[in-house]
């Protein structure tokens, strides 16, 4: 049991990086990542959202859908309305509640709404028919594998900024042509577990 | 005239692959292939213009406040249609974009069109900009797809076009060959045109 857990967590981190083997949650990798730290709350917000609708989607699968037989058509219009409603529910918590907080992690809430990470996340979860515990740390184990890729991401771009490239290639050429080599790494970790 | 302006946009100057990068998920995950890539572009124009279509209909019956969920739903509702016809017609293609079908829900292109134009826009123009950019998205889609299809597999639409003795660059299907594509492709096109390519607008 644990051991298929860490499989699982393992997977959705390294093997099948969410970003740069799923091409999940591109909008955010490309977009967010200029500073390392924004990078680094972008994944956090990200993380605790994904574990969360993780969670709120299979409830929502098990109990409601699966017994009145309407997972086939209703499925998307639930699950993207399930998960607007958390991550509004979640920032205006995060407003009441901590300042601080709400301006580090706060500010990115609106952007994950339509981040397809969320709801990629929750239809695969549906696709390998996983219990709830093993829902949960997919979800957190592809939130972690996003914040790895945006943060080293972000890392590499502050240091292209200072770099001198070619004209044409500034911008959104050389971001994506880093991501290729980036992915090329990750490619090294297929084969470490069969999923 | 306005209708011409707002239907030729769409295929170059406000791309939404190759000026605004928007929809950038299934623009590299589906794109191993030039079918795969003509196909998702085809799914994606249709719920494009559909939603296009009502949301500029009912669009003074939506208050304000709530016209985000509304939006999102009545493009999911086009998007169970486009999934189940494809699962009904296509069973192989629905098979390669698996979970990329779904997942026109949270594109972009869609919500931004259908916030930014069909919101404030009349029927007719809302459709031939759903048209224009639909069709913009499917070309961007089906050129990557060509580019990776030929280098990787040797072959366009399936059908063989290198020779035997040509090694396949399998790069070029896998996740990385996506990237790479897509970047030399910009850095291209950003060299030639005056304009740059905007950086994400939609995250």
């Amino acid at each position: 049991m644990l051991k298929d857990l860490l499989l699982i967590f393992i997977g959705a981190v390294l093997v099948n990086n969410f970003v740069l083997s799923r091409f999940l949650g591109v909008c955010p990798f490309l977009g967010v990542s200029k500073k390392v730290h924004v990078a680094f709350s972008m994944g956090i917000a990200t993380t605790f959202v994904m574990t969360l609708s993780a969670a709120a989607t299979w409830l929502i699968q098990t109990f409601i859908l699966d017994p009145f037989g309407l997972g086939r058509f209703l499925q998307y219009v639930s699950f993207v309305l399930v998960i607007a409603s958390l991550v509004q529910m979640i920032e205006l918590f995060i407003k009441k509640t901590s300042k601080d907080l709400y301006h580090s992690l706060g500010i990115f809430l609106p952007l994950i709404t339509t981040n397809c990470a969320i709801l990629g996340l929750a239809l695969l979860s549906v696709n390998k028919t996983y219990n709830l515990a093993q829902s949960l740390v997919f979800g957190l184990g592809a939130g972690i594998g996003f914040t790895l890729a945006i943060v080293i991401m972000a890392g590499i771009r502050e240091e292209i900024d200072s770099a001198d490239i070619p004209e044409g290639l500034k911008g959104a050429g050389i971001t994506l042509l880093t991501a290729g080599i980036l992915s090329i790494a990750f490619l090294g970790f297929s084969g470490l577990i069969s999923m | 005239m306005k209708a011409y302006k707002e239907f030729i946009k769409g295929l170059w100057d406000e791309n939404p692959v190759f000026r605004m990068l928007m929809g950038m998920c299934p623009t590299l995950a589906v794109t191993n292939a030039a079918v795969n890539g003509l196909a998702m572009g085809i799914a994606t124009a249709f719920v494009l213009f559909s939603s296009n279509i009502i949301v500029s209909l009912v669009k003074r019956l939506i208050p304000n406040e709530i016209r985000i969920p509304a939006y999102i739903i009545i493009i999911a509702t086009f998007v169970t249609i486009a999934d189940l016809f494809l699962a009904a017609y296509f069973p192989d293609i629905h098979k390669v974009l698996g979970l990329f079908i779904p997942l026109i829900v949270v594109n972009c292109i869609i919500l931004g069109r259908v916030e930014s134009f069909a919101s404030k826009n009349n029927v007719l123009y809302s459709a031939i900009d759903a048209i224009g950019m639909g069709v913009g998205f499917t070309w961007a889609l089906t050129l990557l797809g060509i580019i990776r299809e030929i280098f990787g597999m040797g072959s366009i639409f399936g059908v063989t076009v290198m020779s035997s003795s040509f090694t396949k660059w399998v790069i070029f299907i896998l996740p990385p060959g996506a990237f790479l594509t897509l970047g030399v492709m910009l850095w291209i096109i950003n060299s030639l045109s005056k304009t740059k390519t905007s950086e994400s607008h939609c995250h």
